[in-house]
């Protein structure tokens, strides 16, 4: 018996090393590449790097896209998930899937799709142009392939958990006389405010850093239409490894706050699995 | 069941049919249309020339064994997660989505360096004789990259429901720890383990920012059918894109649907 | 409640920024030049000589934005409505598709400026490492046995295309015009090559930073940039005994220029790339100048070598790009990878 304990105590030994050696050298090292390279010569470089007018340009459209993109989504996956999530109807599980689409489409697609909408030799093109509007190769295009790729992440988030909680509060409370949006505001988003939260943080971070899709829509002007991401290509096609890899840690940093944020609610939740699960 | 108590059925209905309509639904029938659009032969003739065939090649297979590498480690660790208390545990469950976190362009660029023969990594397995970067293996390297939450946060709660008195009663019944795992713990894990595995393999196919920089691109070795749409586009050839940007969307529901039903396959077999 | 209001705060701070954007647009006259990878440095530094002359000229201020990527993706963009003023692609053909699949600009665009459109010029060389360890001359070492080659993909890269025709034009020159021995010759060049990037400046990053290869093929410009940019790589430049004459063309895009109002700084802006001073900073950034007194100033940075062109040796380039770069073409035959 005690043998057995040993030789479990050292598989547990073993495999929590393994897991640890497998993430810090397969997850970790790229992140640690980044900030070497991004800071291994001082700070004055990337600084310099940082205060760049067209590196302020990319981080302000980066931002301002964020700042449409996932608003729109957040109320979007409201609506969704209520919808879906508190009643039945025919095709909802159709719906569903709809709405997981954009995460399996590859981000090149994402893109395309909305040039050919769009563009210039497009279905609406010709007429946005004809009356002045530009989409494509300009800030809305970008927010437009920005939507489409984040689309699902609040929704899905709020699905399961709507769905768990099913509807007995809020009839209870319809019953005790409060109204729709009363009811709402106050039983139903309290309830899933972390679940919320958590899927706003990721649509945000990857609202922030798709590179695939906006690539195919930006025209990449400098100053104007590059966004974080394809800022980074542009200095790594322009050999400022430095710079590029200033840019990457700023967007890396992000990533870790994310996902420190995103550990932050986990403890609150302890006890409801639901959001770690799709 | 049907009387319906709760208000903003309509509204919220209405509003994401509205937006997924104008979202996502007209662009991709574009797509479709601007793809069928040349009929059958044409479509055929995209399809079966080598250079197209030798991306979905590359795509697929590479994909496909990227996934298979995150479910074996993403097992790993969401076994280490959910059974073992340690110290580090939640850095360590923190750090399973650093992919799903960082952007794509970065991890790409970073994954290049690191692969590289004068990077950390790729300078010593070229002393190896391995090379990684601007191979078909450095392609799979940025795909398990990015498919290892996948398998990760789906095993993850299902692991955690599992009924650890069955596995008990094994041991007490002499079963060895291979025996327990493979007779007791994997079963009731397959569902998750092939959900895990479908969606870094779905998201595989697709990826394009972290594999542009890592991949050879040599047309009909490691050239990606996301690449293959934007050379297709570089030389004109919309149509020829759309016509593939269709395959990969036909993939995309294949691979949602292969999902769903695996999910209702595992909601029967935990209902048990 | 208080997603309540962190909901529309955030509306809020999304239409203010939005509105902030769009006030910035407006004020000045801009003008956008979509142009391709080996440019970047070269029009940076043209719109910061330009744009002061033309304020001096006529009192108003001018922005200059620019845009690059591959060639083709470039032109493609424009063709679905980037509105570029002007571009200044790496060929003639890429223009001419915009021309043509468009119709933003006369299908004789080429006819309007000087020298076919193309105030400057360059030609394709050879980038080795530190001295030249695989002995690297000419063309025909490209072939032997244990060297490999970097060169871009000539469906995707303008660049690569140039590439490609030089080392036809030398395979036709060794074989007394025979086009099977020039076929030949290109045939086992590719078979050298181990990586295909799919633009100019990312072949340069893998051969200079990555290590890969013994020969980059590039642009002369391209070339010496690198060789500068990365001294610590110790880089040096081969020119080989034939090579072609490569014509990055400009033009202005009527159909925006005049949407924009933009035509006459479009037009002074080109024009200025034909003038001593522009022709002065092409020299600086490593472009042949067309002009006979620049260029004998940098006559010792760019040696003469014997140059085939593009309308004499291959017909121009829409016969060109039928016959090798098309889907089928000369170049998909002789190019197949893992056989």
């Amino acid at each position: 018996m005690a043998t057995s304990l040993q030789a479990a105590g050292f598989a547990r030994r073993g495999l929590i090393a393994l897991a640890f050696l497998l993430l810090l050298v397969f997850l970790v090292a790229p992140l640690v590449l980044v900030f070497t390279r991004a800071f291994g010569d001082g700070l004055a470089a990337p600084i310099a790097a940082l205060r760049e007018p067209d590196a302020l340009a990319a981080i302000r459209l980066t931002l301002l896209v964020a700042a449409i993109a996932v608003p729109l989504n957040l109320v979007f996956g409201l609506a969704a998930s209520w919808a879906i999530a508190k009643f039945r109807f025919a095709g909802r599980s159709l719906l569903i899937t709809l709405i997981d689409l954009p995460l399996s489409v590859s981000p090149v697609v994402s893109g395309l799709v909305y040039v050919l909408v769009f563009g210039a030799q497009g279905l609406l093109g010709p007429w946005f142009t004809a009356h002045g509007i530009k989409i494509v190769f300009a800030v809305p295009g970008i927010v437009l392939a920005s939507v489409f790729v984040t689309l699902p992440f609040v929704a899905r988030e709020l699905i399961p958990l709507m769905e768990a909680q099913g509807r007995l509060e809020e009839e209870a409370a319809l019953t005790l006389g409060a109204n729709g949006w009363q009811t709402f505001w106050r039983i139903t988003l309290p309830n899933v405010r972390w679940g919320l939260l958590y899927g706003v943080l990721l649509c945000n971070a990857r609202a922030m850093g798709e590179f695939g899709a906006v690539s195919v829509v930006s025209g990449h002007i400098r100053g104007m239409t590059n966004t974080m991401p394809l800022h980074i290509e542009v200095l790594y096609n322009e050999y400022n490894l430095p710079a590029a890899f200033t840019v990457a840690a700023l967007l890396a940093l992000l990533a870790l706050v994310t996902l420190a944020a995103k550990s932050l609610l986990e403890w609150h939740l302890a006890d409801e699995p639901s959001t770690s699960n799709r | 069941m049907t009387r319906r108590v709760l208000p903003g059925l309509p509204g919220t209905l209405g509003l994401t049919l509205f937006y997924l309509t104008a979202m996502v639904l007209l662009p991709l029938a574009a797509l479709v249309i601007r793809a069928t659009g040349i009929g059958f032969g044409g479509f055929a003739a995209q399809i079966g020339s080598p250079r197209v065939l030798a991306a979905f090649r590359a795509s697929f297979g590479i994909a496909f064994l990227a996934a298979w590498v995150d479910t074996l480690l993403g097992l790993l660790v969401a076994w280490v997660l959910v059974r073992y208390r340690f110290p580090g545990r939640r850095l360590l469950d923190a750090l399973v989505d650093l992919p799903i976190a960082l952007p794509t362009a970065v991890a790409g660029i970073a994954l290049t360096e690191l692969y590289a023969e004068t990077g950390w990594f790729g300078a010593p397995l070229a002393a190896l004789g391995i090379h990684v970067a601007f191979t078909p293996l450095g392609i799979g390297v940025a795909l398990a990259f990015v498919g290892l939450p996948f398998v990760v946060r789906a095993v993850e709660p299902v692991l955690a429901d599992l009924d650890r008195d069955v596995e008990e009663a094994a041991a007490t019944l002499g079963a060895s720890s291979w025996q327990i795992f493979r007779r007791v713990i994997l079963p009731p894990l397959w569902p998750a383990l092939l959900t895990g595995f479908t969606l870094a393999f779905g998201r595989g196919i697709g990826e394009y920012g972290s594999v542009i920089f890592i991949a050879g691109n040599m047309p009909g070795i490691s050239e990606i059918v996301p690449l293959l749409i934007v050379v297709k586009l570089e030389q004109y050839d919309t149509v020829g894109a759309c016509v593939l940007g269709s395959l990969m969307l036909l993939a995309s529901f294949a691979i949602m649907l292969t999902i769903n039903a695996l999910q209702s396959w595992s909601q029967r077999r935990l209902g048990n | 409640m208080k997603f309540h209001l962190t909901a529309l705060g955030l509306l809020g701070v999304a239409l203010l920024a939005l509105s902030a954007l769009t006030a910035q647009a407006h004020g000045e006259t801009t003008l956008l030049n979509v142009s391709y990878d080996p440019t970047r440095e070269f029009y940076a530094e043209v719109g910061k000589v330009f744009g002061p002359k033309w304020k001096a000229e006529t009192g108003e201020d001018a922005i200059f934005q620019t845009s690059h990527g591959g060639s083709g993706a470039q032109a493609r963009a424009v063709i679905d409505g980037l509105e570029a003023d002007v571009v200044t692609l790496a060929l003639a053909y890429d223009i001419d598709a915009i021309a043509d699949k468009a119709k933003l600009l006369p299908k004789d665009w080429q006819a309007r400026l000087p020298d076919n459109s193309a105030p400057y010029t360059s030609t394709i060389v050879f980038l080795v490492r530190k001295g030249n360890p695989k002995g690297i001359h000419d063309w025909a070492d490209l072939v032997k046995p244990g060297v490999s080659v970097i060169t871009p993909n000539p469906k995707t890269s303008g660049g690569a295309r140039w590439n490609y025709l030089a080392a036809w034009a030398y395979g036709l020159k060794t074989g007394d015009g025979d086009e099977a021995k020039a076929r030949a010759y290109v045939a086992d060049l590719f078979k050298h090559v181990p990586v295909l990037d799919t633009g100019a400046r990312g072949a340069t990053i893998t051969f200079a930073q990555r290590h890969q290869g013994d020969v980059l093929i590039a642009w002369e410009n391209e070339a010496f940039l690198a060789a500068k940019e990365m001294s610590r790589e110790s880089l040096e430049i081969v020119v080989p005994s034939i090579s072609i004459l490569a014509e990055p063309t400009v033009a202005v895009v009527d159909s925006n220029v005049d949407k924009h109002g933009t035509r006459k700084l479009a037009e002074a802006y080109l024009n200025f790339l034909y003038t001593p001073e522009g022709q002065e900073l092409a020299a600086k950034h490593y472009f042949r100048p067309r002009q006979a007194e620049v260029a004998a100033r940098y006559a010792e940075r760019f040696p003469t070598l014997d140059l085939v062109t593009i309308d004499h040796d291959f017909g121009g380039w829409t016969a060109a790009q039928a016959k090798h770069f098309a889907d089928g073409g000369t170049f998909d035959q002789i190019y197949k990878p893992g056989q």
